[in-house]
């Protein structure tokens, strides 16, 4: 009797540290912070509905033949460390006010002294009128879900050429170069199969150009223009015409298609809107310096979950761990939290089958060019194509399984850093 | 940092005509950016420029699915209120920063 009132004792006092997510962002976290809190005094426990852990950045490839799923999915299981609590479960809602989660279909309530929350985003094609009608999955398919990947590799394998019109929806959209690097793939795709001359690519976007910031922008339409591709700029989708396969904006501007490739409107998991955490697109507004959700300074939030003015990313999130890490000592030793994200991304674009190049950001500075990650001897050069690139976005496949999600350090800062990097001449800010 | 004058007065504008002191703006200055865009403005793009300096000046990022959503106006009607880039130009005409796509 005794040992049991101590055994319950000894739990009471342990302190809970409870991540909800484990995809890149919440794995990463569980390994990291497994080795900074004793094991005796904090219970770490991570909770995703799914066991699969893909990898994101491998679908671009896979409507092309150059992956396949089995490239790109391992157990989830395989990269929590040890004394890691795991359930497999949905998440019903956060209760802030209580520090509790509750769980779908379970009695199970968790309590927490930290939440972490890494629930990423998801595509949400049923918020624009008729994508997700007759043709979706027929002849409309994303890539930024395996299902939707695998469905084109399949449909394109025996496509005959015409119009293939790739439609950024709106703003934000996890991974803000993948479009680009999805014609250019496509590009290339086509002339390997010699039919590049039977098939139009155009790229319909929101923004006012092939992307933000001016000097990446350059750069990369210039490898547009090169590729003979078309660029609707300033396109805000109102809906799709499955009868005449057709996009229409809301000034009515219609743009015909053979296929539709997709970038479907991005929210976050639909747990954050049950738990009155959300924005309007279901983001969890967060401090950007500091990663604590706004108001709740006991829940830090990273990666794609947060409403961050950066890049949704993998590498935002990896740049942002060791942030909300730092933070999340502070908070628990009762001092003010020290460390500040600058907003760091880093990105490989692939610029065909053969070639990429690679840019590298922050909150303030946009992309520049120079050398990476170490002035003088690279090995990667930033904004420049070429093949160097290309193997350093396939390598970093086994980075991420290997280094990456396990938390282990990877050659690169965290913060973004201004050597190796130059503003071109003749550049006013 | 240039000037321009609207409606008699000497306004602060960016290298893209965007007011960079928005305290400068009223409904003459509002009506003379306006004219120069092609628009004549009526009591419903007051309610839409109203609206959005209210947002700005609460610190929040607008965008078109925002202001869809805040009841002023939906998207359809925010579109043929200001004909093109709507949030561009209503910005604009409203004397507050253009706003930034993250990316």
């Amino acid at each position: 009797m005794f040992i049991l009132y101590l055994k319950h004792s000894i739990i009471s006092n342990m302190k809970n540290v409870v991540i909800l997510g484990a995809g890149t962002a919440g794995t990463l976290m569980a390994n990291k912070l497994r080795k900074k809190l004793p094991a005796k005094t904090w219970n770490i426990t991570v909770v995703d509905q799914e066991r699969a852990h893909y990898y994101q950045p491998g679908f671009l490839f896979v409507p092309f033949g150059i992956y396949s799923e089995q490239d790109v999915i391992k157990p989830k299981d395989n990269f929590f460390p040890k004394g890691v609590n795991v359930i497999y479960a949905k998440i019903d809602r956060i209760i802030p006010e209580e520090n509790k989660v509750t769980l779908e279909n379970s009695e199970k309530i968790l309590d927490y002294d930290f939440l972490i929350i890494a629930t990423g985003t998801r595509i949400a094609p049923e918020e624009t009128q008729g994508l997700l009608g007759d043709l979706w999955r027929k002849e409309i398919f994303d890539f930024y879900t395996i299902e939707g990947a695998v469905a084109l590799a399949k449909y394109l394998e025996t496509w005959k050429g015409g119009k293939m019109v790739v439609n950024i929806t709106e703003l934000p959209y996890k991974c803000p170069v993948a479009p680009l690097e999805f014609i250019f793939l496509a590009d290339a795709y086509f002339k390997k199969k010699g039919m590049r001359d039977k098939v139009e690519i155009s790229l319909v976007t929101p923004l006012p150009g092939v992307f933000t910031k001016p000097i990446a922008t350059k750069m990369l339409s210039k490898v547009v223009e090169e590729k003979n591709i078309k660029v609707i700029p300033d396109y805000n989708i109102s809906e799709v015409d499955n009868v005449n396969k057709k996009i229409i904006d809301y000034a009515g501007t219609e743009v015909e298609f053979d296929v539709l490739v997709t970038i479907p409107t991005n929210k976050g998991d639909d747990m954050i809107e049950r738990s009155g955490l959300g924005d309007d697109l279901n983001f969890v507004p967060t401090d950007k310096f500091s990663l604590q959700a706004v108001g709740h300074p006991n829940i830090f939030v990273i990666g794609d979950a947060a409403n961050l003015p950066t890049s949704k990313a993998g590498s935002v999130a990896h740049f942002a761990a060791e942030v909300v890490l730092e933070n999340l000592m502070c908070a628990i030793e009762g001092k003010p939290l020290d460390a500040k994200f600058d907003g760091h991304a880093n990105c490989y674009i692939v610029t065909s089958d053969k070639t990429g190049t690679l840019i590298d950001f922050n909150y303030d500075t946009e992309p520049l060019p120079g050398l990476y990650p170490y002035p003088v001897v690279g090995p990667f050069k930033l904004l420049t194509d070429n093949r160097m690139n290309y193997f350093g976005k396939l390598f970093f496949k086994w980075m991420y399984w290997n280094l990456l999600l396990p938390g282990r350090s990877l050659p690169v800062t965290d913060h973004m850093s201004m050597k190796g990097k130059r503003y071109p001449k003749h550049h006013v800010n | 940092m240039a000037q321009k004058e609207f409606a008699g007065q000497m306004i602060e504008v960016n290298e893209e005509g965007y007011f960079t002191k928005p305290e400068q703006w009223n409904q003459e200055v509002a009506g003379a950016v306006a004219r120069e865009e092609g628009l004549e403005l009526t009591e419903k793009h007051f309610a839409v420029l109203d609206y959005l300096r209210k947002r700005h000046f609460a610190g929040e990022a607008l965008t078109i699915r925002s202001v869809g959503k805040s009841g002023v106006v939906d998207v359809k009607d925010f579109y043929a209120l200001f004909p093109g880039a709507p949030l561009k130009k209503a910005t604009k005409i409203a004397g507050i920063p253009k706003p930034t796509g993250c990316i």
